[in-house]
């Protein structure tokens, strides 16, 4: 990618009796979009400052104090949603994430791996038509699905286990995941594959030694977002899991939720902020892969 | 969108590519018969976990959902055609049309707030060449994690009655005693909460920015152009290929929200239906209600409402997207 950096505001051809001037106002102007981007920052940011503020007031705090900070911080909020709900504990539910999570990267990852070097390295048959079906997935409107799809997967027998929301990872349904690891792969250099072809090597061994290593950091992208995408979906598991100790977060935060609305604010934003930690952890480790992707890829996360 | 055929030996161009080109692979000239031949079965090989997925999870779901729609099914008994009965059923459903209204409204106001929001930033954030990357990185995050459920919890917590919007407001002399019970006021929170995502779209638009050519802007100085002329004969041609695919993206996108409307009105679409989205009725008809074939029906309304907008974003994008290899 071109890095030319452009400005829009650019500094009109310099005039030579105006040279003093110049510096001054860049200077104000500077000034003026540091208050400004601060100010937005904070704008921006208010919501999850205020979440961990709210998890961390008792519960006697809410509504009378409206400040910002709390007067008693206190972990009572976090101590009581670990206890968890419907009998099941709070651990339950991470686990349930967790698992429903990793088989999301691994599926994600291999199946999606191997349909981008077919479309990006493979000549055969048929590929463009696919090339346009898969791009045109990416704009198919997920609803149109969730219904013929929950009919089948209730005829296998498969409804209340963790197999309808991971079945589809393993094909590649997400296509976002596939365009992204095909672009990465055109960018690389043929020749090393060429080089591989002449010392003999199959597509299956060019594909494992030669294009994995190389597209690590679109796998790696992948991941996070595979992770991410599984770690907050509601949908899905409100479609298919019925029972509470097959909850991943999202159903058992919804539980929550309802079950103290409006009485309890303190522990239920108290288990959203535990629900988003490990999403937050993971932005704050890998966000230039996150941000990367997303700015070459044009797709929202 | 179907460009190329099976004979192209060149790369299919896509229209949803911002900006980006691929780079190598260019084959010309005829393929040698034998190789061309083990690449085929290497490619389906390779191609087979996503072909199985395309029939198995999206072509044949979509055909059998195109039955249903034609069918009464409860999910117990075998479904049974009924013709156009769903359709006519759902022109005279008033919480459907008012669900389409919902919907309509959040997709046509929130989406051109979302982009205004996503664009601005983007520029501010481009005005300086460095050490924008912590603010790039802090205004993605909400992208990233407000679709969750946690979110839609907190954003209900935040404009409920004695939350921090009611009482921030209550300082101007605004009472309006939380947002969360009054129906008037769930579509400008929704919007909020949708605009709030703004990152997404403004990373697509940085890296569109630094594609411009400075030398354009350097010419229009020359012509004596001011900065909001430079944005609109400058900065908004050259960003077109990048508002199209933003626009379209999100736009879809927009229609699909379920989980935040679901959560911010308890799985009811209440107050007074005001959270009752598209998705959320759908949702209620076919998993409360068991209408799977009343439901597959609006899902296929769905599908051609989405496919005529794209439609019309094709078709208008050739009068207002500029692409710069074409007028060179």
């Amino acid at each position: 990618m071109t890095t030319i950096e452009t400005n829009p505001t650019a500094v009109p051809p310099v005039q030579p009796t105006r040279k003093r001037r110049q510096p001054r106002r860049k200077t104000a102007a500077t000034v003026a979009w540091i208050i400004g981007i601060v100010l937005l920052t904070a704008v921006v940011l208010y919501p999850l400052l205020w979440m961990i503020s709210a998890s961390l007031k008792p519960s006697a705090e809410f509504g009378s104090n409206q400040s910002f900070l709390p007067e008693n911080p206190t972990f009572d909020n976090f101590v009581k949603v670990m206890e968890g709900v419907a009998g099941i504990p709070t651990w339950r539910f991470f686990w349930n994430s967790t698992i429903l999570g990793i088989g999301a990267v691994i599926g994600t990852v291999i199946s999606s791996s191997m349909a981008a070097y077919a479309f990006a390295r493979l000549d055969f048959k048929g590929r463009p038509l696919f090339f346009t079906m898969m791009i045109g997935t990416l704009l198919l409107p997920f609803h149109v699905l969730i219904i013929p799809q929950y009919i089948v997967f209730r005829n296998l027998g498969m409804v209340d286990t963790f197999l309808p929301l991971l079945v589809g990872k393993f094909l590649a349904t997400e296509a976002f995941f596939v365009f992204l690891m095909v672009q990465f792969i055109r960018n690389l250099p043929k020749e090393l594959d060429e080089a591989a072809r002449i010392d003999g090597c199959g597509h299956w061994r060019i594909f494992w030694s030669i294009t994995i290593p190389l597209i690590k950091p679109a796998l790696i992208t992948s991941s996070i977002f595979a992770f991410i995408w599984s770690w907050n979906d509601f949908l899905g598991p409100l479609l298919y899991l019925n029972s509470p100790e097959n909850y991943p977060l999202p159903l058992a935060l919804r539980v929550f939720n309802d079950q103290t609305s409006g009485s309890d604010y303190g522990a239920t934003v108290a288990i959203s902020v535990l629900a988003l930690l490990p999403v937050m952890l993971f932005f704050i480790i890998f966000q230039r892969f996150l941000v990367a992707g997303v700015a070459t890829q044009g797709l929202k996360g | 969108m179907t460009t190329g055929s099976a004979h192209a030996p060149t790369q299919t161009r896509t229209t949803a590519e911002p900006g980006t080109r691929p780079a190598g692979n260019r084959r010309t000239g005829g393929q040698p018969k034998r190789k061309r031949s083990r690449d085929t079965l290497a490619g389906y090989a390779f191609l087979s976990p996503w072909l199985l997925g395309l029939l198995a999870l999206t072509l044949g779901p979509m055909l059998y959902s195109l039955y249903l729609a034609f069918t009464d099914y409860n999910l117990f008994t075998a479904p049974e055609w009924s013709g156009l009965a769903n359709f006519e059923r759902m022109a005279g459903d008033t919480v459907f049309w008012s669900s389409v209204q919902i919907t309509l409204i959040y997709v046509l106001v929130g989406t051109p707030i979302k982009l205004a929001a996503a664009l601005g930033v983007a520029m501010l954030l481009n005005f300086k060449s460095r050490g924008t990357g912590f603010f790039r990185s802090a205004f993605y995050a909400p992208s990233l994690i407000g679709a969750s459920v946690s979110i839609a919890i907190v954003w209900r917590a935040m404009f409920s009655a004695d939350g921090p919007v009611d009482s921030g407001l209550s300082l101007f002399g605004i009472n309006l005693g939380g947002w969360v019970g009054v129906p008037a006021l769930i579509m400008p929170m929704m919007i909020l909460l949708a605009v709030w995502q703004f990152g997404a779209p403004m990373v697509i638009f940085l890296a569109g920015l630094k594609q411009v050519p400075t030398e354009l802007y350097e010419a229009a100085s020359v012509d004596g152009a001011r900065a909001w002329r430079k944005f609109i004969s400058v900065t908004l041609p050259m960003l077109s290929p990048v508002i199209f695919f933003n626009l379209l993206l999100e736009m879809i996108g927009a229609f699909q929200i379920f989980a935040s409307a679901y959560i911010i009105g308890s799985g009811t679409g209440g107050p007074a239906g005001a959270t009752n989205f598209y998705t959320v009725y759908l949702y209620t008809r076919a998993f409360t209600n068991n209408q799977m074939g009343y439901a597959s029906a609006m899902a296929w309304v769905l599908l051609i409402a989405v496919g005529i907008l794209a439609f019309i974003l094709f078709r208008t994008s050739k009068s207002w997207v500029h692409y710069g290899g074409d007028s060179k």
